[in-house]
C-alpha cells in the first residue's frame, strides 16, 4: 500500500466502520474491499473468460454472485461483471487487473463508487420485504441483482441463505445506513 | 355508561374492559369490540350529521361499506377524520368525536340545511353556482366548504411511520370468509405460496355474524379451527387487518395493512400501516357480499340498519341495536336475521315484501321510534328502536372492476356479479362470484384454488370440505316503496334521495355516468358500496329499461380510503428522498457551510466567515479571493462517465456536436450534447486518458439521463460499436482550484511537475499526491482562472480538501460555493442549466460554429432546420445595468425604449444574473433576438411580477478576461 | 406491469424508464441526401396505435438493458421482449 499522508474515512464518514445489532439481524458497514468493473470487449468474450479462469476470477451467470479468494465477482449485466477482492492487497484493483486482461477487456476502478453494507442473521426476507421487491424467499443463496431502496439503485448480493451484502451510491451512505435501521426496527 | 344493549353471547372478550370516550362522555366496551358496536351496546345510535343536509345519522352496516357513522378517531397529531366507526377496532383509551355538525350532534345549527332541502336537490351545485364566476370563489365557496364536508385534519405533522413492501405469492386470495378460507386451506395444503389478506381484524367473514353450522360446530368456531391450521403452514401468510385496496396490472395488487391503528401508540419503531404492493401469480376475490337497503320515506334514521348488520351486531357482538326490532325483507336472508334476533331474546316483526308487506315511513328525530307498515291496504305503526332491511345482496365486485371489466347481471340473484377474465388471473368465489349459502361459499372457493393450482402446475389435493347450509335464498326485487311525500334515501353518505334520481331523469340524466355526476350518486367517499345498485334500479324503472339495459358504473382504487400518509410511505421531511453528500460535507458542516440542494446531493453554496452578515459579503469574498490568489471548489457532484473501448473515440463522435476523433491522449476538450431534435442538453469536458480509454463530465443534473441517452446510443443505434460505459461519478472526489496561486498551491499536493510544459491547457493526467495516492489532475477552467481539477479516491476526499486548505494558508486560499461558482461562470460568460433550458441551440448559445457538419452526431441533422438556423433569432449576449447601482432580475424580458411591454413587442430575456465584485455591479447573461448586433445598444429590461424595469446596455457575454489570457498562465 | 426481461425473467415496470415507439431504432443517415426530411419523420411521424406496439424501455434499476416490448395499449398484454441490440443488428444496424 502507498506510503502518503492522507487518512481516508468511512462512508458514514467516520474513522472506523459501523455496526449495530437490531433484532435477529446485525448491519455492518464494510471497507475492506476493493472493487473494479469488468466488461468484454466486443469479440473478446472467449478471451476474457480464458483469462479470467486463469487469473482465478469468476464469472457468474446473470442475476449471479460467486465468491473466491482473493477474487469473488458478480453480475452487472451480459459481459459485465464487478469483481471484489479484498482492500488491503487490493488497493489499487484496476492496476492489478489490466496486465491480466490486456486490450481484451475495459476495467474500471470501482472501490470508492459505493458502500457496502452486509445484513446477516435469520429471516431476512422480513427485513427486505420492506425495502425491496426482491423476493428472498424465492431467491438462490448466490443472487446478485440489481435493486431499490428507498429511491436508491443499489446491488443486493446474496452471500448465503443468512447474509448478504447491500451495495450502494457511497455519497447516499448515511440514507441507505438510515434505510436499512429503519426496516429492521420496523420488522422485527 | 352502563352496556344497556349488551346481550349474551359474541366474540369479545367480557373478562376485561375497555374504556372510551365519545363526544367526551365515557362509556366500556370489551376487547374484539369495534368503536360502533361498543356505542350500540351503551344505546348510542346517532353517531354523524350527513354531509349535506346535516341530517342525524347513526350507522347502517357492520363493516367497511359504512356510508353515514364516520368519526374523528383518537386527539392531538394522530388524529384522524373521516374513519368509520363500523371497522374502528376499539382499544383502551380510544377518543372519537362525532363531525360535521356544532355545536353538538344532537343540536347541529347547520340542520337548517335539512329544511331548505328543496332548493338543495340534485343539480344544485351544478346550475345555481355557475354564475356570476367571482360569487363562487369568494361567496359560495368558503360557505360551501365549511358547511358541507366532512372531519377536519388536525394540522400537525403525523408523528407516525408508515412503511411500504413487496409481497410474493402463488396464490392472493382476498377475503378470508367461507370461500377464502376454504380456498386458502386446499392451496395451503397443497404446498402453494398463499397470502390470505382480510381487512377485519378477525378472520371467518360473515361466519362471525351467522349462526350456521359449519361441520358441526358454529361457523365462527370453523373459522378459529381453519385460521389456526393456516397459521401452521409456513407457505401460507394470514394478514388480518388488510384491505386490497387495488388491482393493479399483471398480476399486482395494492394492499394496506393496519398495523398499529387498533393501539393508542405504535410500539416504538413500528408502522402504523403498511402499504403493500403485492405480485400473484393467481388471484382469487372471496370478498363476500353487501346488503342493500330498500328506499321508503325517512329511511335514514339511527337504528335503521342493513338486516345483516343488526344480526352481526347480535351475533359477533353481543349487542341488540333495539330490544324491539323489525325486520323489512324481500328475501329468506332477511328471515334468518329475524330467526337469529328472536333467539337472543329480541321482540321481531316481519315485513316481508313477499307477502304484500311493507314499510312506508318512520318517526324518531334522532333515532328510530316506530315504523309504519302497509299491510293488506292497511296502515299500522310499529313501535321499535331497530329496523333491518334487506334488498338483497350485491357481490362486492369492486376489485373486479380495476381494470374497467363491466359487471355482469345475474337475474337469479337481482344482481351483478364480476365478469369472467375481467382480471386476467383472478377470479371471484363465494358470494362475491354471487354464491350465496355457506356450502356454495366453500365450494367455489375450493374450486377456484383447484384450478389456480392446476394453472401453476401444482398437485391438486383431494377436496375435503365440511358439511354446511345450502339454504334458499328467494328473492323478489324490491328497490323503492312508491308513494309518500318525504325523502327516500339511497346513498346516505352524499344525500342522494329517489327524489334526486327523478329530477335526474326528467332533466333527461338517464345515462349512468351522468346519473351519477348530476345526483353525486355513489361518488363519495364509500363508493356508493351500498347505493348504486338501488340507484341504479330506479333509473332502470324510471327509463322503462331492465337494469343490465341501464348498465352500471364500475369502481377504482382504492376499495376503502387511504391515508395519504401511507401513500407517501417513508418519503416525507427530512427523508423525502435520500441525500447525497460531497467527500468534502463534513469539511464543509464544520466551517458552518450554508447547503443548496442540486437535486439530491447537498452543496455548499457559500461559506460564511465570522462577522459576515449577509450572503452576498461571504460570495463577493469567495470570488474575489479566488481571483486574487486561489480557491478551491468541490465539483464531485459533476457526472462522471467512464467510456472505454476500440471505438470510443468514433462514439463519443456520435453522442458530442463537435469533433473528438482528433482529441489527442493526455488532453480535455469541451463537448456539446445535441437532443435529436437539434436542442443543446448537456456539456462538459472529456479527457482522453489512454487510447480507448476517456473519462466524460457531464452536468450535476444530467448525469442519469446524459448516461441513459449513451447506453441508448451504444445499444439501439450502434451495437457493433465496441464500447462499454460505466459510471465513476462517486469514484472519485474532486475538487476545482482555480485562481493564480493555483499552480502553486498543487504543487505543494502533487508528487510530479505540473508547470505549464508539463501540464498544458487543457491536459490531463495520471499523477500521485501527497507522497504516493493515486489521482487525477485536468486542466479545465470553468472560472476562467489559471485553474485544474483535481481527483482523489473518495475516501481521501476529506483529507484533501483540509491539506489543500492547510497548504493554501500561505496564499491566502479560499473555498467557495456554488454562487462564487455561478459568478464567475457568467462573469466569463459560460452556459449553464438556466441557459441550457431545452429550448435553445447551439447557435442560440453563441456555439453554432462547435456542431460539426461532417460527421453524423446525434442532432447535427436537425439543429440545421430552418427557424434553429433563423438569423434574427435569440443570440446569449452580456447585460449591464447603464445605472451600476441598478439591480437586475433574473427573467425580466428586454424591451426596446418606449415599447409596450407586450409579447409582440418581446425580444428576448435575462437567463442568468448575478453580482459581479469585479466589475461592482449586477451583470447578466441573457438571450436576445439579433444579439449579436445589438452590442452597445441600450434596451430597457422589464419585469412585470417584480415590478422592475432598469435600463441596460448589451455587452459581450466575456465579462472578465475575454482573451482567455488568465487560464493559460 | 411485469415485463419478462430476456435475461432476468419477470420484472417489475417500476424498474424500467420507457420511451416510445421502437421504430426510433431505425435512424436515417444524417449525411444522405435529404436528411432534414427524413429525421423530420423519424421523429415526429409515430403511429399510435389502439392495440399492438413495439416500444422502447430501458431497464434503469437493472442491468441496463434497452428492450423492445411488443405491448397492447389496451390491455397492457406483453406479448414479447426483446434486447434492443438483437433487434438493432436484425435492422442491419451496427456502428
Amino acid at each position: 500500500m502507498a506510503e502518503h499522508r492522507l487518512k481516508p474515512l468511512t462512508p458514514l464518514g467516520h474513522d472506523r466502520p459501523e455496526t449495530v445489532s437490531i433484532g435477529p439481524v446485525t448491519l455492518t458497514e464494510v471497507v475492506d474491499q476493493a472493487l473494479a468493473s469488468l466488461a468484454a470487449r466486443q469479440g473478446r468474450e472467449e478471451e476474457v473468460a480464458q483469462k479470467a479462469k486463469a487469473a482465478g476470477i469468476p464469472l457468474p451467470a446473470a442475476a449471479r454472485a460467486e465468491p473466491g479468494t482473493p477474487y469473488g465477482a458478480f453480475w452487472l449485466s451480459e459481459q459485465s461483471w464487478m469483481v471484489e477482492a479484498p482492500y488491503a492487497s487490493h488497493e489499487d484493483i484496476r492496476a492489478i487487473l489490466l496486465p491480466l486482461f490486456g486490450d481484451a477487456a475495459s476495467i474500471t476502478e470501482q472501490t470508492d463508487a459505493w458502500v457496502r453494507f452486509d445484513v446477516s442473521g435469520s429471516d431476512l426476507s422480513a427485513m427486505f420485504e420492506r425495502l425491496c421487491n426482491v423476493d428472498l424467499r424465492a431467491a438462490p443463496d448466490n443472487l446478485a441483482t440489481r435493486t431499490v431502496i428507498e429511491h436508491m439503485g443499489c446491488y443486493l448480493v446474496r452471500r448465503a441463505r443468512d447474509r448478504l451484502s447491500v451495495f450502494g451510491a457511497r455519497s447516499s451512505a448515511a440514507a441507505l445506513w438510515h434505510a436499512l435501521e429503519t426496516a429492521a426496527h420496523s420488522a422485527y | 355508561m352502563t352496556q344497556s344493549n349488551r346481550i349474551a353471547g359474541g366474540q369479545i372478550d367480557r373478562t376485561r374492559t375497555l374504556s372510551f370516550t365519545f363526544d367526551g362522555v365515557a362509556y366500556r366496551g370489551h376487547p374484539g369490540d369495534t368503536l360502533a358496536s361498543a356505542l350500540l351496546a351503551n344505546g348510542v345510535r346517532l353517531m354523524g350529521r350527513s354531509f349535506k343536509y346535516h341530517r342525524p345519522r347513526g350507522p347502517i352496516s357492520a363493516g367497511s361499506e359504512e356510508p353515514n357513522a364516520l368519526v374523528e378517531l383518537r386527539e392531538g397529531a394522530r388524529r384522524e377524520p373521516n374513519t368509520r366507526a363500523t371497522v374502528a377496532e376499539l382499544f383502551d383509551g380510544l377518543s372519537a368525536d362525532s363531525q360535521n355538525r356544532w355545536p353538538s350532534l344532537s343540536f347541529d345549527a347547520m340542520s337548517i340545511k335539512d329544511r331548505l332541502s328543496s332548493f338543495l336537490t340534485a343539480g344544485f351545485y351544478d346550475t345555481t353556482f355557475r354564475w356570476p364566476a367571482s360569487f363562487w370563489e369568494k361567496v359560495y365557496e368558503p360557505i360551501i366548504r365549511k358547511a358541507a364536508g366532512l372531519g377536519a385534519m388536525s394540522r400537525l405533522e403525523d408523528p407516525d411511520q408508515y412503511d411500504k413492501g413487496f409481497l410474493h405469492c402463488d396464490l392472493l386470495i382476498i377475503g378470508a370468509g367461507p370461500a377464502g378460507l376454504a380456498a386458502a386451506l386446499s392451496a395451503g395444503r397443497a404446498g402453494a405460496q398463499v397470502i390470505l389478506a382480510d381487512e377485519d381484524f378477525r378472520m371467518g367473514g360473515r361466519l362471525n355474524a351467522e349462526t350456521h353450522e359449519v361441520g358441526g360446530m358454529t361457523g365462527a368456531g370453523w373459522a378459529v379451527q381453519a385460521v389456526s391450521e393456516l397459521s401452521h403452514m409456513p407457505n401460507v401468510r394470514l394478514m388480518p387487518r388488510t384491505t386490497i385496496i387495488a388491482a393493479v396490472d399483471h398480476g399486482i395488487y395494492g394492499a394496506v395493512e393496519r398495523v398499529s391503528d387498533h393501539l393508542a401508540v405504535p410500539a416504538p419503531g413500528k408502522p402504523r400501516q403498511i402499504l403493500w404492493r403485492i405480485y400473484s401469480r393467481r388471484a382469487i376475490l372471496a370478498g363476500g357480499a353487501t346488503e342493500r337497503p330498500i328506499a321508503f320515506e325517512n329511511n335514514d334514521r339511527p337504528g335503521i340498519m342493513l338486516a345483516g348488520a343488526l344480526r352481526a351486531y347480535a351475533n359477533r357482538w353481543g349487542v341488540a341495536v333495539g330490544r324491539r326490532a323489525a325486520i323489512f325483507t324481500n328475501n329468506d336472508d332477511g328471515l334468518r336475521t329475524a330467526a337469529d334476533l328472536k333467539a337472543k331474546g329480541v321482540e321481531v316483526r316481519v315485513i316481508d315484501v313477499r307477502k304484500g308487506e311493507e314499510v312506508v315511513d318512520s318517526s324518531g328525530r334522532l333515532g328510530l321510534k316506530s315504523v309504519t307498515i302497509r299491510s293488506g291496504g292497511r296502515l299500522e305503526t310499529f313501535p321499535c328502536e331497530a329496523l333491518g332491511v334487506s334488498g338483497g345482496w350485491n357481490p362486492n365486485v369492486n376489485v373486479a372492476s380495476h381494470h374497467r371489466g363491466r359487471p355482469v347481471w345475474e337475474p337469479a340473484i337481482e344482481a351483478f356479479v364480476p365478469g369472467q377474465g375481467d382480471i386476467p388471473g383472478l377470479a371471484a368465489a363465494g358470494a362475491a362470484a354471487g354464491r350465496f349459502s355457506t356450502r356454495a361459499a366453500l365450494e367455489t372457493g375450493a374450486a377456484a384454488a383447484e384450478e389456480a393450482l392446476s394453472d401453476l402446475g401444482l398437485a391438486v389435493p383431494a377436496r375435503d370440505l365440511p358439511q354446511a347450509e345450502d339454504g334458499a335464498y328467494a328473492i323478489e326485487p324490491k328497490w323503492y316503496v312508491a308513494g309518500g311525500k318525504g325523502r327516500a334515501w339511497i346513498d346516505q353518505q352524499n344525500d342522494v334521495t329517489l327524489k334526486d334520481v327523478k329530477l335526474a331523469h326528467q332533466e333527461n340524466y338517464t345515462s349512468v355516468e351522468h346519473l351519477k355526476r348530476y345526483t353525486t350518486l355513489g361518488m363519495a367517499t364509500d363508493q356508493g358500496k351500498t347505493a348504486n345498485v338501488l340507484g341504479l334500479a330506479v333509473m332502470a324503472g324510471l327509463t322503462g329499461k331492465s337494469i343490465p339495459e341501464t348498465g352500471t358504473t364500475i369502481y377504482r382504487p382504492p376499495y376503502t380510503p387511504v391515508a395519504m400518509g401511507t401513500l407517501a410511505g417513508r418519503s416525507r421531511g427530512q427523508e423525502f428522498k435520500p441525500k447525497r453528500l460531497t467527500p468534502s460535507h463534513h469539511w464543509a458542516s464544520e466551517q458552518g457551510a450554508v447547503f443548496v440542494e442540486v437535486g439530491m446531493w447537498l452543496r455548499a453554496q457559500w461559506l460564511p466567515r465570522p462577522g459576515e452578515t449577509t450572503w452576498r459579503e461571504s460570495v463577493d469574498r469567495e470570488v474575489l479571493q479566488t481571483r486574487r490568489s486561489v480557491g478551491i471548489c468541490d465539483v464531485t457532484t459533476l457526472g462522471k462517465i467512464d467510456i472505454q473501448g476500440r471505438d470510443a473515440a468514433a462514439f463519443l463522435d456520435k453522442v458530442y456536436a463537435n469533433n473528438f476523433a482528433s482529441l489527442a491522449v493526455g488532453k480535455c476538450r469541451y463537448g456539446l450534447m445535441l437532443r435529436e431534435d437539434g436542442i443543446v442538453y448537456d456539456d462538459g469536458t472529456t479527457a482522453r486518458l489512454g487510447e480507448h480509454e476517456y473519462v466524460m463530465t457531464t452536468t450535476t443534473a444530467n448525469a442519469v439521463l446524459v448516461f441513459r441517452n449513451l447506453e441508448y446510443a451504444r445499444q439501439c443505434l450502434y451495437p457493433d460499436m465496441d464500447v462499454q460505459l460505466i459510471s465513476t461519478t462517486e469514484a472519485w472526489a474532486q475538487f476545482s482550484v482555480a485562481g493564480p496561486n493555483a499552480r502553486r498551491l498543487l504543487q505543494k499536493i502533487v508528487d510530479q511537475d505540473i508547470s505549464d510544459a508539463a501540464l498544458p491547457y487543457m491536459g490531463c493526467k495520471e499523477i500521485t499526491v501527497c507522497g504516493g495516492l493515486r489521482a487525477r489532475i485536468f486542466r479545465i477552467s470553468f472560472s476562467g482562472e489559471l485553474a485544474y481539477e483535481i481527483a482523489v479516491p473518495t475516501r481521501y476526499g476529506d483529507a484533501l480538501i483540509r491539506e489543500m486548505v492547510a497548504q493554501g494558508a500561505e496564499f491566502d486560499a479560499v473555498v467557495y460555493g456554488t454562487e462564487a461558482l455561478g459568478v464567475m461562470r457568467v462573469e466569463k460568460g459560460h452556459v449553464a442549466g438556466n441557459e441550457l433550458n431545452g429550448q435553445s441551440s447551439a447557435l442560440n448559445m453563441g456555439l453554432g460554429k462547435m456542431v460539426s457538419r461532417k460527421k453524423d452526431s446525434i442532432g447535427m441533422v436537425l439543429s440545421q432546420r430552418e427557424g434553429m438556423t433563423d438569423p434574427d433569432g435569440y443570440r446569449l449576449v452580456g447585460v449591464k445595468p447603464v445605472n451600476s447601482a441598478e439591480k437586475l432580475t433574473a427573467g425580466s424580458h428586454f424591451l426596446d425604449k418606449g415599447a409596450a411591454p407586450v409579447m409582440a413587442n418581446d425580444l428576448g430575456w435575462l437567463t442568468s444574473v448575478v453580482y459581479s465584485p469585479h466589475l461592482g455591479s449586477s451583470i447578466a447573461l441573457g438571450y436576445l433576438k439579433k444579439g449579436d448586433e445589438r452590442r452597445g445598444a441600450r434596451l430597457r429590461s422589464v419585469n412585470l411580477l417584480a415590478k422592475t424595469e432598469v435600463e441596460v446596455e448589451i455587452v459581450s457575454p466575456h465579462f472578465f478576461d475575454p482573451e482567455g489570457e488568465r487560464l493559460r498562465g | 406491469m411485469i415485463i419478462n426481461h430476456p435475461i432476468l425473467g419477470p420484472r417489475d415496470a417500476q424498474e424500467f424508464v420507457y420511451l416510445g415507439d421502437a421504430g426510433l431504432i431505425e435512424r436515417p443517415d444524417g449525411l444522405a441526401e435529404g436528411a432534414v426530411d427524413a429525421f423530420h419523420d423519424y421523429l415526429y411521424l409515430r403511429d399510435n396505435p389502439a392495440g399492438e406496439h413495439r416500444e422502447l424501455w430501458y431497464h434503469e434499476q437493472g442491468d441496463r438493458s434497452w428492450l423492445v416490448v411488443t405491448r397492447n395499449t389496451l390491455t397492457h398484454e406483453i406479448t414479447r421482449v426483446e434486447l434492443a441490440r438483437d433487434v438493432a443488428r436484425a435492422k442491419g444496424r451496427s456502428k
